[in-house]
Formats: structure tokens, C-alpha cells, sequence
């Protein structure tokens, strides 16, 4: 028998789809700033003439990159509580998306810098800048220009990630389809219908993206597919 | 051939199976037979701790496993316990394979058709658990606490309804809820009794200690239709146990909680 497609059930949860989504975005937009922070501070660190300071940022590469985003969440927010310190669901969830995002965008920072030319630092060194101003105002424009591609990927793929801190009782729109597919067990349905939202989201947000590094950097950014 | 030894003999053995059946069919009082028998046969379960299940000792053990012995002990018989699973616990009793079940069975219209039930002797409730400073009596206390419990579990989507005020946090399977509840991510936890007894039974640093009860459905001790003497005795024994505190030592025994107001 051939399976009836009952969406009419969805329509009195439209509120709990849309707080679901804004919480996705919300979260996402949060742990993307502070995230590409880290990535930034992180790429510098791994430069640093400071051994130290480049162990501690690759142990954590390391070790962010070669574990599941599931664990390093539940890590946060069921292991954190036993060293005393007490986090709600959605900071957790935000520090999880935050620490991982993180930790690949150090690697594609470096790659960006690693790829600008030997030629403009020595051109900034005859300028008389010193190696802090070299960074901020040659280095690392010319270098986030040419991993924002990558950068923009990174960011959806974290969107797309995110939809883990349902687990964690975080409301997020996975939460919300959960919550309503224990209620009218339309499984099929709804979870069309949150595919469906994720795929636009992430179109929209690269999309945004896009604009966002057209505005930054002009036509020095590379295409962004 | 037509050795007059030789067909009785085959009359004896065509009639074997008339005379086994005899007793059975002669079968009027559960009662008396067991008494006759000098054993009770028990349907405990083999696999639901606390109710029943094998110890480290390879013995069956808990809490359907005492209440199988309390009887068999007030009725001066021996017991002989048959380990059972849900599926097969009904028949077992309908087939006459044993004479009661003391398997945490709850009562149900259906099963009602095929067996009696004695009065509750085993707490079987979901409910809100929380530590003891935390003072929660109902629903209405729950506003500004955080409660974790398991989405669509029947004591989520109950709760849902009657604490609107309450911020349930609801956790993908049951092993999420608990380990919210043991980090302190959330208050108070909403689940089934015999959860907070496991959870108990590890000595956590925070203490599931019931609230107030979602929905009840105590456990019965079944036996087959018809059998009044039977169902007067295994109530008697049960409202004494109530009354003497056996109940209450065995529900502390294998809930670590006292037996809840209402069994």
C-alpha cells in the first residue's frame, strides 16, 4: 500500500519549526564570529616564533579534527558539570560549535598565509612594519581572501553539524522535529519538511556568504564554489 | 499371540494416559493442589531487575522473587520458581504450567479475560525523582525547575500536559536523561520507578528521590480464573505484609524508596 503524505498534521507545530530554525541560525551565527576568532588567533599561534604556543595550538587542531562533534558535545556539556562547572545547553552548544569550527578554520587560516608571498613580507619589513602590523594589515587580509571559499564551507558544514545539539536537549530545528514526530508519528513528513528547511538555509547562507566576501574583498576574492 | 499378559498389558498402557490426565481434569481447587503438591509454582521474571533477575550468585533474585517466597512460606509449601519473559508469562499460567505470576504484571481489559488478579503488591509508577532539597510535591511546583525526561516516553508527553509551567528537557533516549540528571544539567528527572531504583543502586552523589507519581500502574500477582480460595489467601497474605512492613522493607530493599502512598 502506497504511503499517504499527511503534511496537514504539521501545520498547528508552524511556530516550534520556526523557533527551531531561528535557534540553527541563531547558533550558528554565534559560534561562526567566534569561531572564525579562534581560527584567526589559532593561525597566528601555529606562526609563532614560540614553540610552546605552536604545540598547544596543533594539540588542539589535533585533537578537535580526530574526534566526533557528538562527543566533543556531550564531552562539554555532561563532562564539564563534573569538573564543577555548570553550563546551560545552549552555551554548550555554542562552545562545542565554537571549539570545532575552530579548529579547522586554524588550518585553513594557516593555509591562506602560508600561500601569501614570501615577497610581501619582506616588502612590509622594508616598510618598516613590524611582524604584529605586518600580520593585521598585509598578511591576513590577502589570506582570508583566499580561504573564504573554503571558510564559507566550513561555516554551512557547522550549520549542518549543529543539528547534533538536539541531543542535548538544545531546542534547535532537529529538536523540533524530534519533539513533533514523537507527537503525531508523521516521521516521514516532518522530517521532509526539516530537510527540506536545512537545504534552504544553507543556500541562503551561502548565498549570504558569498556577498558577504564580495563586499570584504572585492575582486580579490577568488570564485566562491 | 493372544496371550492373555500380553493384552493387559497393552490395556494398561492405552489406558496411561486417561489415568495421567485424571488429576487434572479432577482439578477443582488450586488451592488444595497446591497444597497436595506441596509446591507453589511461581512465574517469576528472568530478566526485569529489580522485579527478577539472575544474581551474581547465578540465583534468580528481587523483588517478585521475595514476594514468591513470602507466599509460598505463608502457604507452608515448597517453591518452585519458573523463570519467565513477558511474552510468555500469560501463557505459562493459562497452560497450567504454574500456579501464579509474580511478574510485574500490570492489569490490563485484556488480560482481565483470561486470569484474575489479587490486589497490588509491587509499586510500578513513572513519576518526577529529585534530591531531597529540592521540595517538589506536584505539578504546580515544577515552575522555573528544569526537568529532564526522554522525548515520547509516556511520562514526557504526560508531563507536557500537566506542568505547562515546568522547562522539560527532553533527552533523545533514556541514557541521555540519566546522565543529565547525574551532571546537574537539569533539577529533577521524569521517568519510571524502577529506573530511579537503578539509578539508586549505583549510590550517585545526586539521589533520585521520588516527587510525586505521573501515572500509576502497580503490578498484580495473576492466577487463573475461577479460583476464589486462592485470590482470598494471596490478598491475605498481602494486606498482612502491607500492614507488618514486608512490603515496605522490600520495596526498600529493591527501590531504595519507600512503597508510594497509594499501593
Amino acid at each position: 500500500m502506497a504511503y499517504q503524505l499527511q503534511f496537514g498534521d504539521l501545520g498547528q507545530y508552524a511556530g516550534m519549526f520556526a523557533s527551531g530554525a531561528a535557534v540553527t541560525l541563531g547558533l550558528t551565527a554565534v559560534s561562526t564570529v567566534l569561531g572564525l576568532t579562534v581560527g584567526i588567533l589559532g593561525a597566528a599561534g601555529k606562526g609563532s616564533k614560540f614553540g610552546p604556543v605552536r604545540s598547544l595550538v596543533g594539540g588542539y587542531v589535533e585533537a578537535i579534527r580526530n574526534t566526533p562533534f557528538i562527543v566533543q558535545l556531550f564531552f562539554v556539556f555532561f563532562g564539564l558539570p563534573a569538573l564543577g562547572i555548570h553550563i546551560d545547553e545552549y552555551v554548550a552548544a555554542v562552545l562545542a560549535m565554537t571549539l570545532n569550527l575552530g579548529a579547522y578554520s586554524v588550518e585553513i587560516v594557516r593555509s591562506g598565509i602560508a600561500a601569501v608571498p614570501k615577497g610581501h613580507h619582506e616588502a612590509a619589513a622594508s616598510l618598516a612594519m613590524t611582524r604584529g602590523q605586518t600580520f593585521i594589515h598585509v598578511v591576513l587580509p590577502q589570506a582570508i581572501a583566499k580561504v573564504f571559499p573554503a571558510l564559507s564551507s566550513q561555516i554551512v558544514i557547522t550549520m549542518l553539524g549543529s543539528a547534533v545539539v538536539s541531543q542535548i536537549s538544545v531546542a534547535d530545528l532537529t529538536y523540533a522535529a524530534s519533539y513533533i514526530q514523537s507527537r503525531n508519528f508523521r516521521a516521514f513528513e516532518t522530517y521532509f519538511l526539516i530537510t527540506a528547511a536545512y537545504l534552504v538555509m544553507a543556500i541562503a547562507l551561502r548565498f549570504a556568504l558569498n556577498k558577504t566576501g564580495q563586499l570584504l574583498f572585492g575582486r580579490n576574492l577568488r570564485a566562491a564554489r | 499371540m493372544t496371550n492373555p499378559l500380553r493384552r493387559a498389558w497393552l490395556a494398561a498402557i492405552l489406558a496411561l494416559p486417561v489415568l495421567a490426565l485424571s488429576p487434572l481434569t479432577a482439578q477443582a481447587d488450586a488451592l488444595d493442589n497446591i497444597s497436595k503438591a506441596g509446591t507453589l509454582k511461581v512465574a517469576v521474571p528472568e530478566d526485569y531487575p529489580p522485579f527478577g533477575a539472575v544474581g551474581a550468585d547465578m540465583k534468580p533474585q528481587g523483588y517478585d522473587i521475595d514476594m514468591a517466597a513470602l507466599l509460598a512460606k505463608s502457604l507452608g509449601v515448597k517453591l518452585e520458581l519458573v523463570p519467565v519473559n513477558s511474552a510468555n508469562r500469560v501463557p505459562y499460567l493459562t497452560t497450567n504450567k504454574v500456579d501464579l505470576v509474580i511478574s510485574s504484571l500490570g492489569k490490563t481489559p485484556d488480560r482481565e479475560k483470561v486470569m484474575d488478579f489479587s490486589t497490588a503488591y509491587a509499586p510500578y509508577f513513572q513519576g518526577v525523582f529529585g534530591p531531597a532539597n529540592i521540595k517538589v510535591t506536584g505539578p504546580a511546583d515544577l515552575t522555573g525547575k528544569t526537568v529532564g525526561a526522554t522525548r515520547g516516553a509516556l511520562e514526557e508527553i504526560a508531563l507536557t500536559q500537566m506542568a505547562p509551567n515546568a522547562t522539560i528537557k527532553r533527552f533523545e533516549d533514556n541514557n541521555a536523561t540519566i546522565q543529565a540528571f547525574l551532571s546537574g544539567q537539569v533539577d529533577l528527572i521524569a521517568a519510571g520507578n524502577i529506573v530511579a531504583a537503578a539509578i539508586l543502586s549505583r549510590n550517585p552523589p545526586r539521589r533520585p528521590e521520588p516527587k510525586f507519581v505521573i501515572k500509576n500502574s502497580p503490578c498484580f500477582v495473576g492466577m487463573n480464573k475461577n479460583e476464589p480460595r486462592l485470590l482470598a489467601k494471596v490478598d491475605a497474605v498481602i494486606a498482612q505484609s502491607k500492614q507488618d512492613g514486608t512490603l515496605e522493607a522490600l520495596s526498600q530493599k529493591w527501590f531504595k524508596a519507600p512503597l508510594p502512598a497509594g499501593l
